[in-house]
């Protein structure tokens, strides 16, 4: 039984620890994305793209750009709160937070909303980066960015999960390595769906990551390869599972009590 | 007066099976410095971390300043500061940052004047901008306790705080948990030195494979379980105990120059008079008597003999 009001001191101290440590690192954060985003604008917007018919209606350069800043903010998540969480475990500095006079969702919120702050502060500039190689408009700003924050919140919710489970450096990399960086490579980000021949085309719909980009770049274009409303859902149900797996973390002590 | 920590039937079972705790009854008074002493592996971190909120219980139930720790945490945690066994510290941070740090966590509001007075009084204060991976393990020891203070808790653990540590920074951690309790913190510290519970403790606790043995204060316990040894220093070494003195329970020493009689020193009627009219009346000539009180090490060690841990065990 949580009394009822919140530690809101000690998750602002939680807080103000992750961004701290963002910081330290704010140069080679903020600059590998827009690196990234570049070398991909290059290569796959003026290299390629001026090769590539539009894709229903939208320039291939344009049409790319929800796709990039997606894939970095998956990845930008699930790092970041993966580590957050990863490295007092590591260090033992973990022992103070337990011993806190904070409930678990205090914990949570705080080390999630660090994270999934930076991812938002990252998809933004990967968006601005994009302004400098083709125009884009969006359609529903609001919804965009309301899109960004609930990705950002799912991935760091992911992340901090794969944060708990690992025992090591390595599997803390394995999943968003071997699992993540495919889904979301053939999720869509470069291409439409209806561009892929059958069976693949089918086979793509079983890709969870496919109805987060199409979702993303229906805030962009206002439309995507499925409706907004399958995309809404994937989302929540994403949401949902990590909430409870999360929530389950914390009523077993599982990997943080002994 | 109520317990400030009143522990009752607790046990702890690891996923491996160990049974590292079982079944303690334990209250610790407020304002006094409460010494667990045992053996290493014998449970004392394991009884701490399940104060604090760190390893479940398997069974039993405590409250901390009348806080149940499960049902009522954040007030049963609020009045805790842990110090861990381990240097666990944000090598990144600076020490001023990390202080800070602990006392957010705990929901205090900010407080600069206090941060300072809890730094200078563990000489950490010229070092408040360093990071904490530039300091020595001495210093980031100061730094784990700057940490457990900063919250100003009613009760302070530390689990095993001199280990390892030099002789300078020992004594400056008793006089430093003298000085708290002056200040009413109650203290419990684990150790395997059995010097340190003698000197600090207002009340000792030993703790073997589990089980808590015996819990008394340290001068009731000493006496209550305390032989003293009364050495009588001869004139002139002999081969053998007199006959005259044979039937006194008595041992030959240092080549035959002492002789040695260890007694119950709590015993109603003493018997040292008798001995030394004896002594007189067989003729025996000798230069001195001293008596030593045995020490707790020497207490420690017969009870951890009686619950069959080896004498290496001891001395790790
Ligand atoms: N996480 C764990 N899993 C299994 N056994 C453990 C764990 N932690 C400690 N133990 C065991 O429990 C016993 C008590 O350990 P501990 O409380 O650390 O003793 P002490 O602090 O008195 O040295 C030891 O035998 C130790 O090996
Ligand atoms: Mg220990």
């Amino acid at each position: 039984m949580n009394p009822p009001s919140l530690n809101w001191r000690g998750m602002a101290a939680i807080y103000r620890f992750e961004i701290h440590r963002f910081a330290r690192t704010i140069w080679t954060s903020l600059m590998t994305p827009v690196i990234t985003t570049s070398l991909y604008f290059i290569v796959f917007g003026s290299a390629i793209g001026s090769r590539m018919t539009d894709i229903g209606g939208i320039p291939y350069a344009a049409f790319i750009v929800p796709g990039l800043i997606m894939l970095s903010m998956f990845q930008e998540s699930i790092f970041n709160a993966s580590f957050g969480i990863y490295m007092p475990k590591w260090t033992g500095t973990i022992y103070e937070i337990l011993s806190a006079p904070l409930s678990s969702l205090e914990i949570v919120l705080a080390y999630v909303g660090a994270a999934a702050s930076k991812s938002i502060m990252v998809g933004m500039v990967i968006f601005a980066t994009a302004h400098l190689f083709v125009d884009v408009d969006v359609a529903h700003p609001l919804a965009m960015v309301g899109f960004m924050a609930l990705i950002a919140i799912s991935f760091c919710l992911f992340g901090f999960i794969l944060g708990v489970w690992a025992q090591s450096f390595e599997q803390l990399q394995v999943i968003p390595l071997l699992v993540i960086m495919p889904m979301t490579f053939l999720g869509g980000a470069f291409y439409s769906i209806h561009m892929l021949p059958e069976p693949w085309r089918t086979i793509t719909l079983f890709n969870p990551i496919i109805y987060l980009i199409s979702g993303f770049r229906w805030t962009f274009f206002g439309k995507g390869d499925v409706s907004i409303g399958i995309s809404l859902i994937f989302i929540a149900a994403m949401l949902a599972l990590c909430i409870g797996a999360v929530a389950w973390i914390f009523r077993t002590g599982y990997r943080l009590k002994k | 007066m109520n317990p400030i920590i009143s522990i009752s039937g607790v046990g702890k079972t690891y996923a491996s099976g160990h049974v590292a705790l079982g079944a303690v009854d334990l209250d610790i008074r407020e304002g006094e410095i409460f010494a667990l002493l045992g053996p290493n592996g014998a449970g004392k971190t394991t009884l701490i971390s399940v104060i604090c909120g760190l390893v479940t219980p398997s069974s039993g139930t405590i409250s901390v300043a009348g806080h149940d720790i499960i049902r009522d945490y954040k007030a049963a945690r609020s009045t805790i500061g842990l110090v861990p066994q381990e240097l666990h510290t944000d090598a990144f941070e600076k020490v001023i940052d990390t202080v800070q740090f602990s006392r957010g966590l705990f929901g205090k509001p900010r407080d600069d004047a206090f941060i300072e007075k809890i730094l200078r009084d563990l000489t950490l204060w010229d070092k408040r901008n360093s990071k904490i991976m530039e300091l020595s393990g001495g210093m980031k020891r100061r730094v784990m306790i700057a940490k457990a203070l900063a919250h100003e808790p009613r009760i302070l653990f530390l689990d095993e705080p001199t280990a390892g540590v030099d002789v300078e920074l020992r004594k400056d951690m008793w006089r430093l948990v003298r000085r708290l309790r002056e200040t009413g913190v109650t203290i419990i510290l684990t150790t395997h030195y059995i010097e340190e519970a003698e000197e600090m403790a207002d009340r000792v606790g030993v703790i073997n494979k589990g089980q808590l043995l015996l819990v008394d204060d340290k001068d009731v316990l000493m006496h209550k379980l305390g032989t003293k040894t009364m050495t009588i220093h001869l004139d002139e070494a002999v081969t053998a105990i007199p006959e005259a003195l044979q039937h006194w329970n008595l041992n030959l020493v240092r080549d035959g120059r002492d002789i040695e009689y260890t007694y119950d020193a709590t015993a109603q009627q003493s018997e040292v008079p008798a001995l030394i009219s004896a002594l007189q009346l067989s003729g025996v000539s000798y230069a001195d008597i001293s008596t030593r009180q045995s020490t707790l090490e020497d207490i420690f060690v017969g009870l951890v003999h009686a619950g069959d841990v080896s004498e290496a065990e001891v001395q790790a």
